[in-house]
């Protein structure tokens, strides 16, 4: 069973064909990227994936079951976490509380258990906690713990909202555009904290990217995307060698010239 | 011992408050402004948990509080009382006694139902448009009772000083003010331990990034249904409350203006502080009754205070922060704030 399969997936937006066919398999274990100039549907794909939209057509499986039609938080609970091209943490939180929060799901109590406080709150307060102040300690954010995240630097906002999506502890990451607006020694920082964070939690990692530096470097298959169609997939060196990339990413000769 | 703390010292004042009552210490006009500063409070913190931990702006709590006037006291008088309107009572005067509670409750839950009204559309709709949709369920509440004649109509419904007299009659004790205290003591209680669980905390959440906890496990129609019904069902109670002060009710009370005066309280206080809303239910039921000898010229007076007040300090009296975040001596003393282990 393959942990993430998309199957013919096509999405509309009104007239709009945002997706078009796509198909995507995760066995488990890879670090893929998913590339494409602006507005090629990257972001809708991953939007699709997390049970934001529904896809139009298609159908979309996450460890063998059809997630499509599933609320975001079901499929969330289901094991997969995302981050967000513009940060989208919960600002008046702490960070400390932000991933304490993104465990709602798995809290294991509900409102008469917050409100009595039995026993069993308090452990399974407990464990979120812990929870959370280890990934805070093992991402060096611990020092960071009883800020709100919005008086953070960018980098460490990026980096905060990695461990709210591990807090989870999902089977699959999805990362969209991590490296936007961070300096080079940020970027290096996070490239290696997305390899050290695969292989510590034994993650699948699928990424959006627009810095080449990041997806050459990261991942191991690329799929690039070009007005919703896949226009090409396989390893960063052939991908970045093929004529249709480079069309879509740089445009015809004679249109450059014109 | 630092646990039951906060629950020792409000014991000791509902205490000290029943026993002035009962021996005529404080006179019944001070028992009055008591009361009503309880049912403030039950009502301007609950109305928080909406518009201050949530950051969706409901102005028709007035609605709630209607639907559990009306049940509780239409209840009360058809159990506990003889009426010309329902004959004679159900269960007899002194079971009034320990079913008030019941009968109180149970107006919370009609009030909780009827809070699905806004509850369901929140799923959809916010800000702007959820504002109207609490509007206009404020009316339909109020307009309904109006159109009901067997209850009184616009008229009014009244028995319940009946209701006190039974109580009264068995054991000789400021009921109503005893079950205020108790139910403002429960409301603020039960919303502490909600907002500061991480499960409540799932509500704050909604306010601060509604898409980004969608996605990141917070089922977003769990927590406003859990929201709103809980914020009505309380409003529902202090309804409830307030119909046996005066032993009158009609729909005319329960207005926007009432509901005006709720979120005045709420923003008075501060957004997303109990104890401000605590603080602001306290203060501005007192500064109405100081104003009372300006008679309408209050209704000047009080406004422009809170034009002042937005103009200076927009965040409320605590916006934002608890006593113990502005006084962390008094965390020490109450203990209630959790630290982290």
């Amino acid at each position: 069973m393959s942990l993430l399969e998309i199957r013919e997936v096509t999405h509309y937006f009104g007239g709009l064909r945002a997706v078009y066919n796509l198909n995507v398999t995760l066995e488990g274990g890879e670090l893929m990227g998913l590339i494409g100039p602006n507005g090629a549907g990257k972001t809708t794909v991953f939007n699709l994936v997390s049970g934001f939209y529904t896809p139009t057509e298609g159908e979309i499986f996450f460890l063998g079951r059809n997630i499509s039609g599933l609320k975001p938080h079901q499929v969330t609970a289901l094991g997969m976490a995302r981050t967000f091209q513009n940060i989208r943490l919960w600002n008046s939180l702490t960070v400390f509380e932000n991933l304490c929060l993104s465990q709602h799901h798995q809290l294991g109590y509900g409102l008469l258990g917050s409100v009595l406080r039995p026993r069993s709150f308090t452990e399974n307060e407990r464990r979120v906690r812990r929870t959370s102040e280890q990934l805070l300690e093992i991402l060096g954010l611990a020092h960071y713990a009883d800020e709100l995240p919005k008086n953070l630097p960018y980098g460490m906002q990026r980096r905060v909202e990695i461990g709210r999506a591990l807090a989870l502890q999902p089977r699959l990451l999805l990362l969209d555009e991590p490296a936007a607006g961070m300096n080079p020694s940020e970027v290096d920082q996070l490239i290696e904290l997305v390899r050290w964070i695969r292989e510590e939690f034994k993650l699948t990692v699928w990424l959006i990217e627009h810095q080449m530096r990041v997806v050459m470097n990261l991942c191991e298959i690329i799929k690039v995307l070009d007005f919703g169609e896949t226009i090409a997939e396989g390893a960063p060196r052939e991908v970045q060698q093929n004529p249709r990339v480079v069309q879509a990413y740089l445009g015809d000769e004679e249109v450059s010239y014109a | 011992m630092r646990r039951t703390m906060p629950l020792l010292l409000y014991s000791l004042l509902c205490a000290a408050l029943v026993f002035g009552a009962d021996t005529g210490l404080l006179n019944a006009y001070v028992q009055l402004v008591i009361m009503y500063v309880g049912i403030n409070i039950i009502l301007s913190s609950s109305l928080n948990l909406i518009n201050g931990y949530m950051g969706e702006f409901s102005v028709g709590h007035a609605g709630f509080m209607a639907v559990g006037a009306y049940v509780t006291s239409i209840l009360n008088v058809r159990l506990f009382t003889d009426s010309s309107l329902f004959g004679p009572g159900l269960l007899g005067g002194s079971s009034a006694l320990y079913l008030f509670p019941v009968t109180l409750l149970v107006g919370g839950v009609s009030a909780a139902l009827v809070g699905l009204l806004v509850a369901v559309p929140s799923f959809r709709t916010r800000g702007d448009y959820l504002a109207i949709i609490t509007l206009a369920v404020n009316y339909i509440v109020k307009s309904s009772i109006e159109n009901i004649q067997f209850i009184g109509g616009a008229r009014g419904f009244m028995g319940m000083r009946n209701v006190v007299d039974a109580m009264t009659g068995v054991v000789n004790m400021p009921w109503v003010l005893i079950w205020i205290l108790v139910f403002a003591g429960l409301t603020v209680w039960v919303l502490q331990r909600l907002v500061t669980s991480t499960y409540g905390k799932g509500i704050i959440a909604i306010r601060d990034d509604e898409i980004a906890s969608e996605i990141m496990s917070v089922d977003t129609r769990h927590m406003k249904l859990v929201a709103f019904m809980l914020s009505s069902g309380m409003a529902g109670v202090a309804g409830g409350l307030f119909a046996h002060i005066l032993g009158y009710i009609n729909p005319g009370t329960f207005t926007i203006m009432k509901s005006t005066e709720i979120l005045v309280m709420v923003y008075l206080g501060g957004m997303g502080s109990l104890s401000g809303s605590v603080l602001a239910a306290i203060g501005f039921t007192v500064i109405l009754e100081v104003f009372r000898p300006l008679q309408m010229a209050k209704w000047v007076v009080i406004p422009l205070l809170l034009i002042l007040l937005m103009l200076f300090r927009p965040e409320g009296i605590m916006g934002h922060r608890e006593l113990t975040d502005v006084f962390p001596r008094l965390r020490r003393l109450l203990g209630s704030q959790e630290r982290r282990p």
